[in-house]
């Protein structure tokens, strides 16, 4: 009997796992996949926590209900992976062997890495949106948040779902108008970045948005320190932004496993191929989903169609063929921009999100780069395909893993 | 578009950068750099040589990974590239500047 063990039942482990067992035969191969977390969030909900647009019960649910009955799945935390013996080992000195390792440990939020930031004011006036805990005791200090300067930060890239952010200030912009209070709510979208859009097309045709919305833009700035006595950030050139509430994206980081097992880059990432997504120090080590550190969007939807991908590629590993570098960089998603609008925006490692239809070429229904009610109802329902399909591994119909061209109005490729 | 840069043709995008990193070479950098009134030095040169590396590895760059690699101290980038040490640096070392996916 040979072993597959997969850390991590989040998006993207659950997904191996629903794929794997339907692959390999049940005789020969045995399939382990380990968490310490009870709960399974769907993260995306986390955006619309905040705004009690969703309850804290549409985002959470028992992971273990996502797991396929074949699969054997341990609850415990992971201590340390062990490349050279093949060794994975669990708290209370637990000891998995495998023949073959998936890592999808994804990333978590790093308060910790900016002085001031985690400090006395972590959750009176200083909140992230990117776990559940701090989008909830958002959702509470919004209700009752009587207005000033609200600060849409982002600390450094890459950060997991990179236009979070941007729906965020969007949003609040909808929520605020809603309740009224929008002229005592001053905006500011403040990113490392030379502007909250950073590509050709999409600033040409979206750039729009920041002035509808009256959302300030300040750019190229280097966060260097939080300074929660004065309510300001302060950036490595001394600039400065002050605020009332600060709604920020933390530093992204691997998990701390991959740190201590010394498999990581500076940020925890492991070095992977991109398009085959095996280690680049391991062949029988693979990874996927936001614990990789290539040049893909670290998001749910770049997880899934890596997943389609990674399958057969264990597949051909298992047979001793060659692996295919298919993985593309492909990525899917919806972005809110309030008023019950969305755009709809795909790409991938070459081509940047354009303007076009989605997914039948010249069809649609879906509208690429453009803002439209019918985004917005897909984005809402993807949370029914998310639970429903996407972590079970059904595939998405019409959706393939790598991109399609067609029905979209390329003009050229980066 | 094409931008004569060093007396060569060069491809560049709306905002000045390389469109094709394998057209840079030292000479284009200095005239790049000419250009945003700076003249480079060794530590430049450094600063320069780690960004091609984390390039071609296609890792993501920001200003603390600069930090943390421990090439240069943050105050000192911003010296010697003022004015967004990171936009200017990329742009001087024919690669593009750091982006997010829209």
């Amino acid at each position: 009997m040979k072993n597959l063990v997969i850390l991590g039942a989040g998006t993207a482990g659950t997904m191996m796992a629903n794929h794997l067992i339907k692959k390999l035969p049940k005789k020969e191969w045995k399939i382990t996949i380990v968490d310490q977390y009870k709960t399974h969030y769907y993260q995306p909900g986390f955006l619309f926590l905040p705004f009690d647009i969703y309850t804290t019960k549409q985002v959470k649910k028992n992971g273990k209900k996502f797991i396929p009955d074949g699969a054997n799945y341990i609850q415990k935390k992971i201590e340390l992976i062990q490349p050279e013996t093949n060794t994975v080992i669990l708290e209370d000195d637990v000891k998995l062997q495998y023949d073959i390792l998936i890592v999808a440990t994804g990333s978590k939020t790093a308060p910790d890495e900016i002085e001031g930031m985690k400090g006395p004011m972590w959750y009176k006036n200083i909140f992230d949106f990117y776990t559940y805990e701090g989008a909830k005791a958002l959702r509470d200090h919004l209700r009752e948040w009587e207005g000033g300067k609200l600060v849409v930060h982002i600390t450094e890239m890459p950060i997991k779902c990179p236009v979070a952010p941007l729906e965020f200030a969007f949003l609040a912009d909808s929520y605020f108008k809603h309740k009224g209070m929008r002229d005592k709510v001053d905006i500011t979208f403040v990113t490392p970045l030379g502007g909250a859009f950073t590509k050709p097309t999409a600033t040409k045709t979206l750039h729009y948005l920041l002035e509808e919305k009256n959302i300030k833009e300040v750019t190229d700035f280097n966060i260097e320190r939080v300074d929660y006595e004065n309510n300001k950030i302060i950036d490595y050139a001394e600039k400065e932004v002050e605020y009332d509430l600060l709604v920020t994206v933390p530093t992204n980081m691997g998990d701390s496993l991959i740190e201590r097992s010394g498999m990581g880059d500076d940020l925890n990432f492991i070095p992977t191929n991109k398009g085959s997504l095996q280690t680049l120090d391991h062949p029988n080590i693979f990874a996927i989903g936001d614990a990789t550190n290539i040049p893909a969007s670290k998001a749910g939807s770049v997880a899934h169609f890596e997943a389609e991908i990674l399958t057969d590629n264990i597949l051909r590993f298992i047979k001793g063929e060659e692996l295919k570098e298919e993985f593309d960089g492909h990525a899917n998603c919806f972005i809110e921009t309030g008023n019950g609008k969305a755009l709809l925006i795909d790409f991938n490692y070459t081509h940047e999100p354009v303007e076009g239809t989605f997914p039948f070429p010249g069809v649609g229904p879906l509208r690429l780069l453009k803002e439209s009610r019918a985004n917005h109802m897909g984005k809402m329902a993807f949370r029914w395909v998310y639970w429903n399909m996407l972590i079970k591994g059904v595939h998405i119909p019409f959706v393939s893993a790598t991109m399609s061209e067609k029905g979209k109005n390329f003009q050229k490729v980066n | 578009m094409k931008k004569l840069i060093a007396q060569r043709e060069i491809d560049v995008n709306e905002e000045g950068y390389l469109m094709d990193f394998n057209q840079w070479d030292k000479e284009i950098g200095k005239s790049l750099a000419d250009e945003h009134d700076i003249s480079l030095t060794d530590r430049h040169w450094e600063v320069i040589d780690f960004l091609h590396e984390k390039y071609r590895k296609e890792e993501p760059l920001s200003i603390r990974g600069i930090k943390k690699s421990g090439v240069i101290d943050i105050k000192e980038f911003y010296s010697l590239f003022p004015g967004g040490p990171l936009k200017v640096s990329t742009l001087i070392a024919g690669i593009p500047k750091p982006k997010s996916c829209i």
